[in-house]
């Protein structure tokens, strides 16, 4: 009896197996490719494996830190590395990027000038980094739910609405709008104004209802929440959702970020690199990943051909205005990077 | 060949992957950013926002693994009780949730206690008051009684199935009420279950960070999610490894305390 | 008197059970919900059913963590289970050691042992799907061993004595006295493992190879934006087939005699 049933057990566990064992052709060369999650259309590397011939193996991580964790451990050799502007600068200083003829590339045109100036920040001769998606961070704040427009980081902190705020759970992010909402540089190495931003936090902290990462755009939209930080591509996908979530870069100023690309050091084929770098650039894939992704893209060509009511929406295409009152981060010193660490513990200790 | 020697592979496992990892993760744990050897990394559970973190995943750990008890003690007794000619089937209902993936799981529950939540509206259907319970101490303490539950009530149901009928009835025949029958046979016969439903819903408690991360909005800070910062965000891996290792030390003692020093003993499978 | 009791017993087990499904029936719902955000209600849909078939990343994943799961705890109970059979045979103090060293991975964080084995395979080998296996084999071995050991236990070794002084191997009486008294043990113990590895994601996270992806690393890559609707279809899917089997199983040892109590006679 016992064995009839393993073999209905062993019938249907094949039968699992055999749902996804299709075969197909493999590759000879490769790229390792680490990313974040989600922030690439699927079809987009099957697409490059198709037209070039070389496989993709590729590899997601939820934060920068934690792709920094799994990339120096030294597991696994990346080629290929996209992350946040302040973690690509250190990958850098550290001499863990390998340079790039971003000339000889055929569609890098594409991404406007300004991005390329932007880049400069953390690196100054743009011979490493390729700007990918980027934004600001602000308020997506349900309308309906406040007494009038918001336009000041103020609203999160001078307890007006207790227990319906969403915070980041990200130290820079939380850290980088409190120092703008105090007047201070969000690049600051001032260990006075950093605690100074902490105590403002620790005195908020009653009035959050809770510190998450990308959920919290699914709180402001389910009405679980007045209004949350969040970064713009976000605050574009949450009015997709819900019609009366608006999207604010505060007044004082905020953070803009470019996500990009590196080749890094440990990469044995950089003209294979090269050329999926090139691959992104061009105008359908990068337009097919903006579909994917709805972020802003540095992609000049695709911002182009966009439709009227995307180009002009903030949270894709950000401002003049919004963008001169915003920095960039490049705040990498270690020294300071612990003290972060530090506050940042002893507010979520708090 | 001497029957003890079918260990062999497993011994050579246990070396290979799970004491050779742990010296690395030792020396790490008892050097600092210079590879000199310190006790920072070890010491440093003391200090205070450690040490409260300690104290709260303590107190949360405690209070899940009760709760469990008394949530899964009539459970079991229960099970029993029907006399269910399948036992295997009743184990698996128990077990069948956990083929769904974890975070979902968890995710899941975020949506059923969020403020306009399921639970919610379905209070709000009966016409009673909406529950703020969202980004508390409780949704983190519903969020790890449900997913250790039933690592508390498998064994002692194990333990209480496996408790000889004949002894049962040798009770009553000798007069004893139920009353009697279980205060002096069943619940005696199921301790060790129960010590390993402990073990099972304690330790893990102990170190789990994710349930925290969702359900407890960030704002409490378990030991475990001090570890995973360490780890993850602070990159700071010999303060990280230290706290682990200290961690492991204090629930090592206490499980001995326990068990009364004898770890052996704790009888029951978890199936 | 006794109706009453039953039904209260009944009423406590189904608020039990109702507990333990509250997050698997919003799951089931969310996957027939016409909308990309878990939060909106988009009416009733199939299309994520059928998207999911034609999502290579997904049925790969499935099938890495099929694999992954099968290949691992058959690895775990194999050796768990001679282990245990070894370990019981020790004298007390070699015995003791071992069975520490067999708690450690249930003691530890599962981000110590994640993080403890990559630093450790960076050493041995390039990682892969090897290195994950290696990994999960080693975190379910505990469990397999916790499952066999107490029926080690209750087990009647005098026979395996018996056996042996009349001339059996030792190979031919583990097969023949010991294994079937202790089958519901493995059996526990192999279901137990293919659970844990299932539903780890921390330690396959840091022991995978590059391009080696399960299904919870793949959600937990897409927490970050939002978990995609066919996730949901895909673990219903996977509910409900192991519901089905378990049916089926159900149903096949109802007919014939009751293997639990074959066993059970048997000790």
């Amino acid at each position: 009896m016992r064995k009839r049933k393993l073999c209905v057990l062993g019938a249907a566990l094949a039968g699992m197996l055999m749902l996804g064992g299709c075969g197909k052709e493999e590759p000879t060369e490769y790229l390792t490719v680490f990313n974040y999650g989600e922030y690439m259309d699927p079809d987009v590397i099957d697409r490059f494996t198709e037209e070039t011939g070389i496989g993709i193996k590729y590899e997601e991580a939820l934060t920068p830190e934690e792709l920094y964790a799994k990339y120096i451990s030294g597991a696994i050799d990346y080629d290929l590395v996209c992350s946040a502007d302040y973690m690509i600068q250190r990958l850098i200083e550290e001499g863990e990027a390998q340079k790039v003829d971003f000339a000889s590339m055929e569609y890098a045109d594409n991404i406007g000038d300004r991005f390329w100036e932007f880049s400069q920040a953390f690196d100054p001769d743009n011979e490493y980094a390729l700007p990918y998606f980027y934004g600001t961070i602000g308020i997506l704040y349900d309308t309906t739910k406040v007494d009038a427009p918001i336009d000041s980081w103020g609203v999160l902190f001078d307890g007006s609405y207790k227990n319906d705020i969403i915070m980041q759970n990200s130290q820079r992010d939380t850290f980088m709008i409190t120092l703008k909402y105090l007047g201070h540089s969000l690049n600051t190495s001032d260990e006075g104004e950093l605690r100074e931003a902490q105590e403002l936090l620790i005195r908020q902290k009653p009035d959050v209802q809770a510190y998450l990462v990308d959920e919290a755009r699914d709180e402001v939209v389910a009405g679980n929440a007045a209004m949350a930080v969040v970064y713009s591509g976000e605050a574009y996908l949450g009015h997709e959702y819900n019609e009366d979530l608006a999207y604010v870069v505060p007044k004082e100023g905020s953070n803009v970020w470019i996500d990009s690309w590196i080749v890094t050091k440990h990469c044995k084929n950089p003209e294979a690199a090269a050329k999926f770098l090139d691959f992104l650039c061009r105008e359908d894939v990068a337009e097919q990943n903006f579909e994917y992704i709805y972020y802003s893209t540095p992609n000049q060509a695709v911002v182009e051909n966009m439709d009227e009511e995307l180009r002009n929406d903030p949270a894709i295409t950000p401002t003049e205005e919004d963008l001169a009152k915003c920095e960039v981060c490049t705040q990498t010193d270690p020294e300071i990077t612990k003290l972060y660490n530090e506050l940042w513990k002893e507010l979520k200790a708090d | 060949m001497k029957r003890k020697y079918l260990a062999t592979p497993y011994i050579i496992w246990v070396i290979g992957f799970t004491l050779l990892p742990l010296i690395t993760i030792g020396v790490s744990a008892f050097t600092g950013d210079d590879g000199a050897f310190t006790w920072d990394g070890v010491l440093a559970i003391a200090e205070p926002i450690n040490r409260q973190a300690l104290l709260f995943s303590l107190a949360i750990a405690f209070g899940c693994t009760m709760i469990c008890i008394l949530l899964a003690y009539p459970a079991a007794l229960f099970l029993k009780s029907f006399r269910f000619k399948r036992k295997g089937f009743t184990i698996f209902l128990l077990v069948l949730p956990m083929w769904m993936n974890f975070i979902l799981r968890i995710l899941a529950w975020q949506m059923i206690l969020s403020k306009n939540g399921i639970l919610n509206f379905i209070l709000g259907r009966f016409g009673a008051a909406p529950l703020a319970v969202s980004n508390t101490w409780i949704s983190l303490m519903i969020g790890m009684v449900y997913d250790f539950l039933p690592y508390m009530i498998l064994p002692i149901f194990n333990a209480i199935s496996d408790i000889d009928e004949d002894l049962i009835e040798a009770a009553r025949d000798l007069g004893a009420g139920s009353g009697a029958v279980f205060c002096k046979v069943i619940f005696p016969l199921s301790v060790p279950g129960m010590l390993s439903g402990i073990v099972m819903v304690f330790v893990p408690a102990m170190t789990s960070f994710v349930i925290a991360d969702i359900l407890g909005g960030g704002k409490l800070q378990l030991i475990g999610n001090i570890i995973e910062q360490e780890f993850m965000k602070s990159m700071n891996w010999h303060l990280g490894a230290g706290l682990s290792i200290s961690l492991m030390i204090l629930v090592l003692i206490g499980l001995a305390f326990t068990m009364r020093g004898d770890m052996e003993e704790r009888g029951t499978a978890l199936w | 008197m006794v109706r009453l009791k039953n039904a209260f017993m009944k009423c406590y087990l189904a608020l039990i059970l109702l507990f333990l499904y509250a997050p698997i029936f919003v799951l089931v719902v969310l996957s027939f919900n016409d909308s990309r955000s878990r939060v909106t209600w988009g009416g009733f849909t199939l299309r994520w059913y059928g998207e999911l078939f034609s999502n290579r990343q997904i049925l790969e994943a499935l099938r890495t963590t099929l694999l992954l799961g099968l290949g691992s705890a058959a690895a775990a109970t194999v050796i768990g289970t001679l282990g245990a059979v070894g370990i019981q045979a020790m004298r007390r103090r070699g015995y003791q050691i071992v069975m520490s060293l067999t708690n450690i991975p249930i003691l530890n964080a599962d981000i110590v042992t994640g993080i403890a084995l990559m630093l450790w395979f960076v050493r041995l080998m390039p990682l892969g799907f090897g290195s994950v296996l290696a990994a999960h084999i080693t975190f379910n071995i505990p469990y397999v061993i916790l499952s066999v050991m107490p029926k080690l236990k209750s087990l009647n070794l005098s026979i395996y004595e018996a056996a042996r002084d009349l001339g059996a191997g030792s190979v031919y009486a583990f097969f023949h006295i010991v294994l079937p008294q202790i089958g519901s043990g493995i059996l526990a113990g192999f279901f137990m493992a293919l659970t844990m590895s299932m539903d780890d994601f921390v330690i396959t996270y840091f022991t995978k190879g590059a391009g080696v992806n399960t299904l919870s690393t793949m959600i937990y890559g897409e927490i970050r934006k939002g978990i995609k609707p066919e996730m949901y279809a895909l673990s219903t899917l996977l509910f409900a087939v192991i519901f089905v089997i378990l049916l089926v199983f159900n149903a096949l040892s109802g007919r014939g005699k009751n293997t639990d109590d074959v066993i059970e006679r048997s000790r």
